[in-house]
């Protein structure tokens, strides 16, 4: 029962904030109902006995991509002024067919799978995750790849944005 | 709640996201709509890692994967952004729509 309830509370912020940063007229207040769609993803998170990767969520999304998010927002000055909600309809509706089509083949194949499993209460899973990231015969290639494309992306995107002098300003 | 109400609010979520990029209307807002899709991939795998058939006892491949998404993710928003205050300074606008020259 406390599971369904909070269940329905997360689907609410979430999907509710994700329909408030796709309709609002403007974009800065979008990309703050934005931070309401990653909390309720960490609540799901903690749901589904992924505490570790809730934390990273608060902490890489709601902390890091959305504080990036905004300061481009901020530095860019975005017009607001909206000219497009024929081509948003269109969108809604072209999308919208083919969720239907979606939410059919999930409603009717998984209901099956769900009672297949039988499930245990989830322990803490922090550990075992660094564990599995640490052992050679597990993640440890692909998480030092990761190390090596997240400075890649450091590297990269200072690169990119960093000021050019052309010649007629030196 | 079984697996399909996840998965049913991972394809809502999906959908939003889809939406928020087929709309276009400037290019950060394009990635926001990147991040909600990236979000909703993750919510499935967590969803399915859960009900793993067997239980998730010593199976976390699914919340591995996620986490690597979730690294992906900080990669490309901080190119990502990179890129749109270049686009910004070379054009003066980050409408997808005016942005028609690939060099002025």
């Amino acid at each position: 029962m406390a599971e369904t309830v909070s269940f329905f509370f997360f689907a609410a912020i979430t999907i509710g904030c994700a329909l408030l940063a796709l309709l609002h007229r403007n974009v800065v207040n979008s990309a703050f109902s934005l931070l309401g769609t990653l909390l309720g993803l960490a609540g799901f998170y903690v749901m589904l006995g992924a505490d570790f990767l809730a934390m990273t969520q608060v902490l890489i999304y709601a902390g890091g991509i959305l504080v990036l998010i905004i300061f481009g927002l901020m530095l860019t000055q975005p017009d607001t002024n909206e000219r497009r909600m024929g081509r948003i309809l269109a969108a809604v509706a072209v999308v919208g067919t083919g969720a239907l089509a979606f939410w059919e083949k999930i409603g009717v194949a998984t209901w099956n799978a769900v009672e297949v499993a039988e499930l245990g209460e989830p322990g803490g899973t922090v550990r075992e995750i660094g564990l599995e990231f640490l052992r050679r015969d597990s993640w440890l290639l692909p998480f030092e790849f990761a190390s090596i494309v997240l400075l890649a992306g450091l590297v990269g995107s200072v690169y990119i944005a960093r000021r050019r002098f052309r010649e007629e300003e030196l | 709640m079984g697996l399909s109400a996840y998965l049913t609010v991972g394809a809502l979520l999906f959908l939003i996201g889809l939406v928020m990029v087929a709309a276009r209307r400037n290019l950060i807002y394009v990635l926001m709509g990147l991040e909600l899709i990236l979000n909703a991939a993750n919510l499935n795998l967590v969803a399915f890692n859960r009900f793993r058939p067997g239980g998730m006892e010593g199976h976390l491949d699914g919340q591995i994967g996620a986490i690597f998404v979730i690294i992906l993710a900080a990669a490309e928003a901080a190119i990502a952004l990179a890129i749109v205050l270049n686009v910004h300074s070379l054009f003066e606008t980050i409408r997808p729509d005016d942005i028609d020259a690939m060099k002025d």
